[in-house]
């Protein structure tokens, strides 16, 4: 089955992960900036950084037939340097001119504070003047309810296409008010710290399949890009067919992603070759 | 050996992680018997396992229990 990692920290995984990936159905991955472990101080850190991610990984990701898309932004957990945050952002245009950059993400909360916030506004303002998509990250463990609140609050205060804006990390408690708006909305798998991959299929089987996307967001943490096959593997062991597991892990990230031109993986439906002779 | 601030913070995610997973698993079997019936939905024809899972929870929550509580859980969980 064809599958495809819409949030995906390739610099943080060796190799192994792409051929492996590679082997098990994953035909495309979308690498969101992320936090390095440490707050970066310069400006030329981040920018060799999207570099990195939207000239040298697609190389790398190329290797195993995978394609590699990205998105840029300073971290929330950077946010509070508002001066490195705005010297950064006047970059970003740049970078929204490279083949394989998608949008402004992941951009969003992690302690909720006034910078946060700031910060957050400006990156959705321009990401909706250049006409990008936009990637939000919600706030883990404590702070997620808060978190997720204020970041619907400060996007109710903004002109923008919200079917272009993606709310991360939802679970359980958050997922409604996202899906209410009018967000698209991901589960993240982790191991132990975000949701699971029997959980996630519980919210899918609750809430549908519309404007929900699935990834596992591996990175340097203790992570596992494979806990999406493992979704993949509780979703049809529930009895959903392939064609669902499909619209679920290849076709929603390609309706999302899509509405960017750069992504032109089209969503695809299995068929037998008696039903492909008839449509003939 | 870890101190008790260290066990208490050292599985903590992990324990968090545990009892999640329990409770989709009752959330998830309260699903299903909904979308068995509607409101007269169908419970399974034998909840025994379920009740022995409620009874562990309840000896899991136990602040001060008379034995320990992985012994008690495999003794309740023995009368399967």
């Amino acid at each position: 089955m064809q599958i495809i990692q819409p949030h995906y920290h390739a610099i943080a995984r060796t190799a192994q992960d792409y051929e492996r990936m590679a082997m098990s159905g994953v035909v495309a991955v979308a690498e969101p900036a992320f936090w390095a472990g440490f707050d970066r101080l310069y400006p030329e850190t981040f920018l060799d950084y999207f570099r990195q991610i939207s000239e040298f990984e697609p190389t790398r990701a190329a290797q195993y037939g995978i394609r590699h898309f990205s998105w840029v932004a300073v971290n929330p957990k950077e946010a509070e340097n508002p001066v490195l945050t705005r010297e950064v952002l006047k970059h970003f245009p740049e970078f929204f001119a490279k083949p394989t950059v998608l949008g402004v993400g992941e951009t969003g909360l992690h302690k909720s504070t006034k910078n946060e916030c700031d910060s957050l506004e400006a990156h959705v303002d321009i990401a909706m003047k250049h006409g990008q998509l936009v990637l939000i990250h919600t706030p883990h463990l404590a702070d997620k309810a808060h978190g997720t609140k204020r970041v619907l609050e400060v996007l109710a205060g903004m002109n923008i296409d919200r079917e272009r804006v993606w709310i991360d990390h939802v679970e359980e408690q958050t997922i409604r008010p996202c899906l209410d708006a009018g967000y698209w909305v991901g589960f993240t798998l982790y191991p132990i710290t975000k949701c699971s991959p029997k959980r996630a299929v519980d919210m899918l089987e609750k809430y549908g399949t519309e404007r929900i996307l699935v990834n596992s967001s591996a990175d340097w943490g203790p992570s596992d890009p494979f806990t999406l096959q493992e979704c993949v593997l509780e979703y049809r062991r529930r009895g959903h067919s392939l064609q669902e597991a499909i619209e679920v892990f290849h076709n929603n990230p390609c309706r999302f992603l899509g509405q960017n031109p750069k992504f032109d993986i089209q969503p695809i439906r299995v068929e037998t070759a008696a039903e492909s002779a008839v449509s003939r | 050996m870890l101190t008790p601030a260290q066990v208490a913070e050292t599985y903590f995610l992990e324990s968090r992680h545990q009892l999640l997973e329990i409770a989709a698993y009752l959330d998830r079997y309260d699903a299903a018997v909904a979308r068995s019936g509607g409101s007269n939905g169908q419970a399974a024809a034998d909840e025994k396992k379920l009740a022995l899972l409620r009874r562990a929870l309840e000896i899991v929550a136990e602040q001060q229990p008379a034995t320990e509580r992985t012994v008690a859980l495999l003794e309740l969980f023995a009368t399967l």
